[in-house]
């Protein structure tokens, strides 16, 4: 009786501390706030070249950087980047330390029900990489091939959808192992995410690798508060703008060498 | 509070039972190889000549004082940049036999220094090779002696073989991983991972001290 009681006053503690730690309701202010103080902070990556890395002069620079400026541009408001990682991008926005989340992020229920999304702003694809060598047109060209990815990992629940029979898939503990066991050869095809293969690529030169086979198109989207409708309408404005102008097709073609495509609204 | 249900861990028993039947594979292996591995290594180090004595020392030394894990990314990351590929499951024995040789090295040499010297000198007395008095006067009971520390090293390897996942061997750790990764039911899947491992462990000891005195040495 005594520990029910007690464990009844635990939850009861818990609860309280959860709501006072809770992201309080802010009012629908933050684009006047940005307009107010000519200043917006925008979430970039910086590990995930050719969307956002740091570039020989140290600075951030890739294409999540280059829309990052352009919707600072057209607010006419300074930019002011943050570094995040996949981990911690969205605790940026729920706790405000970021205005925008630019940063290579996929729409999926769970993200939606605690943030909002701007319309796709970029394509992002998972993929299979390998050797210009190595043909591979087709799944039923991979039979026969080994193909590494990461366990877990959207790649590895894909290459399961379409792989033939007789495909030998090599599950690695991590990204990092998935494509050291490509680049030793142990592998002869990866699954990755074209972000990872594009850092691999500007890397490793010499392993002369190319895209082979679309695993799943997961188009990137700027992530907004919870609510801030406001700053989430003005900037789909700038975004459909930009892609009507054919700006944001050019920064496609800089970064990712290839025209934005449709994407999703 | 927390739900557990290990239906979803339990469906999935093929890949478990064929982790298991790996891991089991590897050790096997690593294990016959490895201590005769050992065993040449321990002769070595008393009896070899002194290049052999300082190349087998530093094989010791080099492996008993470097984790598994980079012996085994050496072996299958790194061995590929002068030209040698080995498929993931020869890394896995590779690496397992070399460690477990270098170790059991280690434990027969403690088994054969202890050897009375009577003993020897009574075997030379009777005219017998220098091979045959290693081979049949000092070796039999050396191990008899280490047996229980030797068989401890062949389970540490075989539990240290959880590691092999990470080059992608099917063994259990491999599944269990890859289980908990499909179906997020992580306590349940490592729960019985575990569960498997302990009973492997168990039964590998207690056949290598039945085996041991019937096979290895004589009674």
């Amino acid at each position: 009786m005594i520990a029910t009681t007690h464990r009844r006053a635990l939850l009861r503690a818990t609860a309280a501390l959860c709501a006072a730690l809770a992201v309080p309701a802010f009012a629908q202010s933050a684009l006047d706030d940005i307009l107010a103080k000519k200043v917006i902070t925008v979430a970039i990556p910086t590990d995930s070249a050719p969307y956002g890395y740091v570039g020989t002069d140290l600075q951030p620079q890739g294409l999540d950087v280059d829309v990052a400026n352009l919707i600072g541009a057209k607010l006419g408001v300074k930019v002011e980047l943050v570094p995040v990682t996949s981990a911690n991008r969205i605790p940026y926005l729920q706790t405000r330390k970021a205005d925008l989340v630019i940063s290579t992020l996929g729409k999926n229920p769970e993200r939606e029900k605690v943030i909002d999304f701007t319309i796709a702003y970029s394509p992002f694809f998972q993929a299979i990489f390998g050797p210009k060598s190595l043909m591979v047109k087709t799944p039923a060209d991979l039979a026969g091939k080994t193909v590494g990815v990461t366990r877990g990992a959207m790649e590895d629940q894909e290459v399961g959808k379409i792989a033939p029979p007789g495909v030998d898939i090599k599950r690695f503990e991590d990204m990092n192992g998935t494509v050291s066991a490509y680049a030793a050869g142990q592998v002869q095809l990866m699954g990755v995410g074209a972000s990872v293969a594009g850092n691999f690529v500007a890397k490793n030169p010499q392993v002369s690798t190319e895209f082979k086979l679309l695993l799943k198109d997961s188009p990137n989207y700027i992530g907004v508060a919870k609510g801030e409708d406001k700053l989430r309408l003005k900037v789909n404005e700038i975004i459909a703008a930009a892609k009507a102008s054919g700006e944001l097709n050019k920064l496609a073609l800089k970064w990712l060498g290839r025209p934005l495509g449709e994407l999703p609204s | 509070m927390i739900a557990l249900d290990f239906a979803p861990v339990l469906a999935e028993w093929p890949l478990l039972a064929k982790g298991a039947a790996v891991t089991l594979a590897l050790t096997a292996v690593s294990a016959s190889v490895g201590v005769v591995l050992g065993v040449a290594c321990a002769w070595a180090r008393l009896h070899g000549a002194p290049w052999l004595k300082a190349i087998v020392g530093s094989y010791v030394e080099l492996i008993r004082n470097t984790p598994f894990i980079v012996q085994l990314f050496f072996i299958y990351f790194g061995l590929p940049g002068i030209g040698v590929r080995l498929s993931n499951e020869t890394a896995s024995v590779l690496a397992m036999v070399i460690n477990l040789g270098a170790y059991a090295a280690e434990i027969v040499r403690a088994g054969i220094a202890t050897t009375p010297r009577g003993q020897i000198e009574a075997a030379q007395s009777l005219a017998l090779s220098e091979l045959q008095v290693f081979t049949r006067v000092v070796l039999p009971p050396s191990l008899q002696r280490v047996w229980p520390a030797l068989v401890s090293q062949i389970i540490i390897v075989m539990l240290g073989s959880a590691v092999c996942g990470q080059i992608s061997t099917n063994e259990l750790s491999y599944a269990v991983n890859l289980i908990h990764s499909r179906n997020f039911r992580a306590f349940e899947a490592t729960f019985v991972g575990t569960g498997i491992y302990l009973v492997m462990a168990i039964a590998l000891r207690h056949l290598l001290n039945w085996a041991g005195p019937r096979f290895v040495f004589g009674k």
